[in-house]
């Protein structure tokens, strides 16, 4: 048997839902597997441990622990190695080690809630055969100098060695890594208090390990990773010295340490040892010197100039560089005998090496639409001439007309999309949001259009697609139709728009597969069997969904109802908000708003996959990640200066009591008159024993209990966004105009959560005290819910008209409803607030007829009204 | 809570292995078969209406034939067997219900471990200075826990830890009840299954307030040396470590010949003592053992000699004859000593890791 040296155990965690945006994804999806793969890479990539991670409030992180764990034993090539079952929750924990038969590691457990919790726990873990991880965490809270870090670890082993009987050897300590340089004096020491806590816990507690979380060190270094990567570098060079024997370090965020430039090296030591009082002001001098690539001053190259004018259009399309567009496309109008040999040669050559690049996985959507921006400028650059010269355009590969389907006004997916199959050289023709299906009909008929793409993000727009399909069987059309958009999926498709319609029909998954798909569809050898296949793809989706039995896994509605949550109102008495009726701001400074972005899904809608901040530093998207968080932070500047966007609120709090699945709202405190009733749905899924049938309603106290409240609210920050969507269309920059609109998103959701954080503390105030980080806001760290109609907890889009109705959103801040019940201006949230410190996020899931038609009396609408509203639950 | 009291076979046990190498009965199928009994045999009066066919349930011949369980004992006794396991390889709820008789786990387990204390006091008390021990047999079940049985859906499971963990504890009380003075997980094709079964094992002692020894007992599935989870003998034993059993081993499988590579990896770890009964050699085309006993013998005298064994004895069939040339093989050869490895994480997959310690400067 060969003896293993030490060696400094990197755990990796791409199969955690909290550090992967892919993997969480795959798993929402219930795609185990690809989730698998994800596992494999890992593997392959030389992971010696894998750490598996479920906790997210949307998630039954117990189920789907099990499930993954299940899978992947099934796997050799990842079953070999170990895994390590990571959840703040015991009963993942518990449910991870019944599915491991070889021994693995518990991650974590600590004496947080005292010794007797931790005592069971670590006796259970020994139990199951595994090792664990142990925070230097105690009833006072995480350690953060060494005295206290130590003493915990010290504490911890002395119980878990002495009073159990664990073994030393299968004991990891984690004594926490804190941000340092965050201009707080007394985290200048984090660093070193971690260092010298393990130097202690290697020495003095026998062959115990030592684990942590290294990015957390630099955090306030985000953006620039040439400094993080330095901050990594010397921090593990000090700790693993001390003795540190294993940590989660993402392999592309560290240099190797001889390799950081002298003085960075020496800046950054100040700050990790905490060797000097300026040492974060004099590394925050240098800092940005090193922002460029390996910790070289960056100059911009202009080299590319020199080249010929047909490789310098090239660069400039694949970089993605407007400055000198127009300047090369004279000098090439001039080369050339006409025109539009201009487009059709160099810019054109240009572009596929852009779509190639696209294609292989090298350049990501941001850069794509940049591309698209500079080609654009580009052609329009060309156009006089070649209308002066009256010469047709440029044969396109084929025609394609878009749109969001009437009731939905959502279009960034789907300006995406066209701007991608635009720098492919299709003709794209944009028929905008909110379009009816007699127009896209009769401009697929007047263009003579080779394809239609329709596509929505609320789930009522899933019906209208349904309609629009069998219109155009109806109509006699045969040409193809794509569907898109982010409640849209295969099986949706398969199952309720493509037997309605005869034609080929293709669910196009994401802007990176729309030109494979339509160049497919264009090409006359591959056209019929792709459309065969597909279409025996999506009949044997039809055909799997009628296997499997669905109404069996559904209790019925009085079943359900017996098995609902005990949300105790004994030992919790609801807090009278501040006012009741409704409040409204009218010009919300948006200053207080940029900090409370959450930017991981901004990121996802450029198709960039990963979690911020650790996408900025990611091996494979970072650079393109951070060209565009830039460009991002550049156009916010710009919105806040110029007040380009005004953000509005109204919140609302109501007197309120439970009435079944039904909440009950009073004009005043008397409660004797009633103002409105909101309705909601419960759970019907056969639970596990122990897991209840959620309904929203629980949390409100029942009439006759303790007095309750209600909220809700509707935020914007669209406002004002018009002028600029067409100043940037006129400029044909679809990326700002893309970029623009996604800002206001984030915006308006960082306003959602803002505003919750005031009713928290504040205008409700029953959390008079609240201390969250951003990073544990939006990890929703805190008492009470904000869930939105239409959304999983109450799935209903049509009940945003009540809570219009009852908050005046429309007259009070001007933001309305279509038809389908999306909000405009776009950039807008809306929902309802929860106070019980039991309240929680879920999703309704699937619903019987016996609900449906309850709800629908409930509501006072038909049945045919509420399934049509209801499609995507409806479980019969 | 205080912890469970060991009982006083942990000395005894320890005395003995402590002085010499231990012998294990043989094969209890392969001597029920060559008894030749009939459907009516198997169910004897008590069961003479059983709805469903019962040849082949050994299990049930603890009650309807404890005169034939009793007398292979006592041969195997005889030959010179100082640990003989009860009849109760497949007597869990779980692989019982092949037969409909879930409900007579208890009964069925307690019935074999009285026969074998019965035929081992017996002995003990003709040789007292050859003290003679029962070990409750264990087996890995019909039902596993990290395999799934749908080839189209990996991800399934037909049983769940829990169910295994209530099936297995109910024997384990049941065996203890009757009087048993040793556990014996064997056969385990199934890493989980046998995690399991440490589980219920801990839970029972728990609540009974009384410690048996273990015996854990891995076998191999393919000439690699996996078994059928696709655990290596070293990573199974990284995922047993925390039982502290008295041996860990390996049987069944094939004949020692084959055993041997993964007999001598085993060794080399084992931070406890080590046990090996392998079958009568590899089965003919007729399925019939024919390993001959001094075949058998041979080999694992080599193997002692090599000080590979601390306990040895048959499986798959081998008789009271192979049982007594082994014990005459390694008679008065020294026992092994166990192997003292420096406290390191060891953890495992289907494969093995040892992570080393960083050491402070």
């Amino acid at each position: 048997m060969a003896r293993p040296t030490a060696q400094f155990i990197n755990v990796g965690e791409r199969t955690n839902v909290a550090g992967s945006a892919k993997f969480k994804k795959l798993i929402f999806e219930d795609n185990y597997e690809e989730a698998v793969s994800v596992a494999r890479h890992q593997v392959e990539g030389g992971a010696q441990i894998i750490d598996i991670n479920m906790d997210d409030a949307m998630l039954d992180a117990e189920d789907a622990m099990v499930k993954f764990l299940n899978r992947i034993a099934a796997e050799p090539d990842i079953a070999r190695v170990p895994v390590m079952i990571d959840s703040s929750k015991w009963s993942v924990i518990e449910a991870g080690l019944k599915c491991v038969q070889g021994k693995a590691v518990v991650n974590s457990i600590s004496m947080k809630e005292g010794k007797e919790p931790f005592v069971w726990q670590a006796k259970r873990i020994m139990r199951y055969g595994a090792a664990v991880v142990v925070m230097a965490f105690d009833t006072d809270g995480q350690a953060d100098s060494i005295d206290r870090k130590f003493d915990i670890c010290k504490r911890s082993y002395d119980i878990l060695v002495n009073e159990v009987g664990f073994p030393p050897e299968d004991i990891i300590f984690d004594p926490n890594i804190f941000a340092v340089a965050t201009g707080i004096e007394e985290h200048n020491n984090y660093g070193v208090d971690f260092i010298e806590a393990t130097r202690l816990i290697k020495s003095n507690l026998p062959y115990a390990k030592v684990s942590g979380g290294v990015s957390n060190v630099s955090f306030s270094f985000r953006g620039n990773n040439p400094v993080r990567e330095a901050m990594h570098s010397v921090f593990l060079y000090h700790a693993i010295r001390a003795g540190m024997d294993m940590g989660i370090v993402n392999a592309g965020q560290l240099t190797v340490y001889s390799d950081i430039p002298p003085k960075l090296k020496e800046r950054v030591e100040d700050v990790v040892l905490n060797r000097r009082d300026d040492a974060t002001e004099r590394l925050l001098d240098v800092a940005d010197e090193y922002r460029g690539q390996g910790g070289v001053k960056r100059v911009e190259d202009l080299s590319w100039r020199e080249k010929p004018v047909k490789k310098r259009m090239e660069h400039a399309l694949v970089k993605g560089i407007a400055d000198y567009i127009e300047e090369d496309a004279e000098e090439a109008r001039q080369q050339f005998d006409r025109p539009i040999q201009v487009i059709e040669g160099p810019l054109m050559d240009g572009m596929n090496v852009v779509g190639d690049l696209f294609g292989s996985g090298e350049m990501f959507l941001p850069q794509v639409v940049k591309s698209a921006r500079v080609m654009k400028q580009a052609v329009n650059y060309l156009q006089p001439f070649i209308e002066a010269e009256k010469e047709e355009g440029a044969r396109a590969k084929g025609k394609i007309i878009m749109a969001t389907v009437k009731g939905d006004v959502h279009d960034i997916g789907k300006n995406i999309v066209g701007v991608v199959l635009q720098c492919n050289n299709y003709e794209v023709i944009d028929m905008g949001v909110m379009v009816p299906w007699a127009d896209i009909l009769k401009e697929a008929n007047d263009q003579n259009a080779d394809m239609i793409g329709l596509s929505g993000l609320i789930t009522p727009s899933l019906d209208e697609m349904v309609t629009v399909g069998a219109e155009m069987e109806r109509s006699g059309f045969t040409m193809p139709l794509l569907i898109g958009g982010a409640t849209t999926s295969k099986v949706h498709t398969a199952v309720k728009i493509a037997p309605g319609y005869s034609g080929p029909i293709v669910h196009v998954l994401d802007a990176s597969r729309a030109v494979g798909v339509a160049s497919t569809l264009m090409s006359d050898e591959l056209r019929d069997d792709f459309v065969a296949k597909t279409r025996a793809d999506y009949d044997e989706v039809v055909r799997k969904r009628l296997a499997k039995p669905k109404v069996d896994r559904l209790v019925s509605l009085m079943a359900a109802r017996d098995n609902a949550a005990s949300v105790p109102f004994d030992s919790y008495t609801p807090v009278k908000p501040q006012f009741t009726g409704t409040k409204v701001f009218d010009e919300y400074p948006l200053t207080e708003l940029i900090d409370r972005i959450d930017w991981t899904p901004f990121f996802r809608t450029w198709e960039l996959a990963g979690t911020y901040p650790a996408i900025l530093e990611d091996d494979v998207v970072g650079e393109s990640a951070r060209s565009l968080f830039e460009d991002a932070k550049a156009m916010l500047k710009q919105i806040v200066n110029e007040k380009w966007l005004t953000a509005k609120a109204v919140v609302g709090f109501w007197p309120a009591a439970r009435d079944g699945d039904d909440v009950t709202l009073y004009a005043d405190e008397s409660r004797d008159v009633e103002l409105s009733k909101v309705h909601f749905l419960r759970q019907q899924v056969q639970k596990r024993a122990g897991r209840s049938n959620d309904c929203l309603a629980d949390f409100i106290a029942p009439a006759g209990g303790p007095v309750d409240w209600i909220g809700g609210f509707v935020v914007t920050a669209g406002h004002g966004i018009e002028p600029h969507v067409e100043r940037f269309k006129a400029a044909h920059d679809d990326y700002n105009e893309i970029l623009l609109k996604a800002l206001a998103d984030r915006l308006a959701e960082a306003f959602a959560e803002r505003m919750h954080e005031r009713v928290r503390t504040e205008f409700w105030g029953f959390v008079p005290d609240e201390t969250l980080s951003n990073n544990d806001m939006i990890k929703e760290r805190y008492q009470g819910i904000r869930p939105a109609p239409g959304y999983p907890a109450c799935p209903d889009h049509s009940e945003k008209v009540e809570l219009f109705r009852l908050l005046d959103a429309t007259e009070q801040m001007g933001v309305t409803l279509t038809n389908s019940y999306a909000m405009l201006p776009t950039a807008a949230v809306s929902g309802y607030y929860f106070a019980h410190p039991g309240a929680h996020y879920f999703g309704i899931g699937k619903i019987n007829r016996d609900q449906l038609e309850d709800y629908a009396a409930r509501r006072g609408v038909s049945v045919d009204t509420a399934e049509r509203w209801l499609r995507p639950n409806l479980g019969y | 809570m205080t912890d469970p009291i060991k009982t006083d076979v942990f000395d005894r046990l320890e005395t003995a292995a402590t002085a010499r190498i231990l012998i294990m009965d043989g094969a209890m199928g392969t001597m029920i078969q060559r008894e030749g009994l009939t459907e009516a045999d198997f169910r004897g009066s008590q069961y003479a209406d059983w709805p469903s066919d019962l040849k082949g349930n050994n299990e049930i011949l603890c009650v309807t034939q404890p005169d034939i369980i009793e007398k292979i004992h006592e041969e195997f006794l005889a030959a010179g067997a100082d640990i003989i396991e009860t009849n109760t390889f497949n007597c869990t709820r779980i692989s019982l219900a092949d037969y409909d008789m879930q409900a007579l786990a208890r009964e069925l387990n307690i019935a074999a471990a009285t026969r074998a204390r019965v035929a081992a006091d017996n002995w003990t008390t003709k040789t007292p200075e050859r003290p003679r021990f029962v070990a409750g047999a264990i087996g890995p079940m019909n039902k596993t826990l990290s395999i799934s049985p749908d080839v189209n859906n990996p991800g399934y499971r037909a049983v769940t830890f829990d169910e295994v963990v209530e099936a297995y504890k109910e024997q384990v009380a049941a065996l203890i009840e009757g009087g048993v003075d040793i556990l014996l997980i064997e056969t385990i094709f199934d890493s989980l299954n046998a995690k399991a079964a440490i589980f219920a094992a801990e839970d029972v002692f728990e609540e009974m307030g009384v410690r048996l020894p273990l015996m854990i007992s891995f076998t191999v599935t393919d000439m690699s040396g996996r078994n059928l989870s696709g655990q290596t003998v070293e990573a199974f034993w990284y995922s047993v470590k925390h039982a502290k059993p008295f041996t860990i081993g390996l049987n069944c499988a094939f004949g020692a010949e084959h055993l041997r590579p993964h007999a001598v990896a085993l060794s080399a770890i084992a931070e406890t003592r080590v046990c090996v009964y392998p079958n009568a050699g590899l089965p003919n085309e007729l399925g019939e053992y024919d390993e001959l006993p001094e075949d058998t013998a041979a080999q694992l005298g080599a193997w002692a000699e090599e000080g590979l064994l601390n306990i040895t004895g048959g499986c798959c069939g081998t008789t009271p004859d192979h049982i007594r040339a082994i014990a005459e093989a390694v008679d008065g050869v020294s026992p092994r000593k166990p192997v003292a490895l420096d406290p390191v994480m060891r953890l495992s997959g289907i494969d093995p890791v040892t992570l080393v310690n960083m050491v402070a400067e």
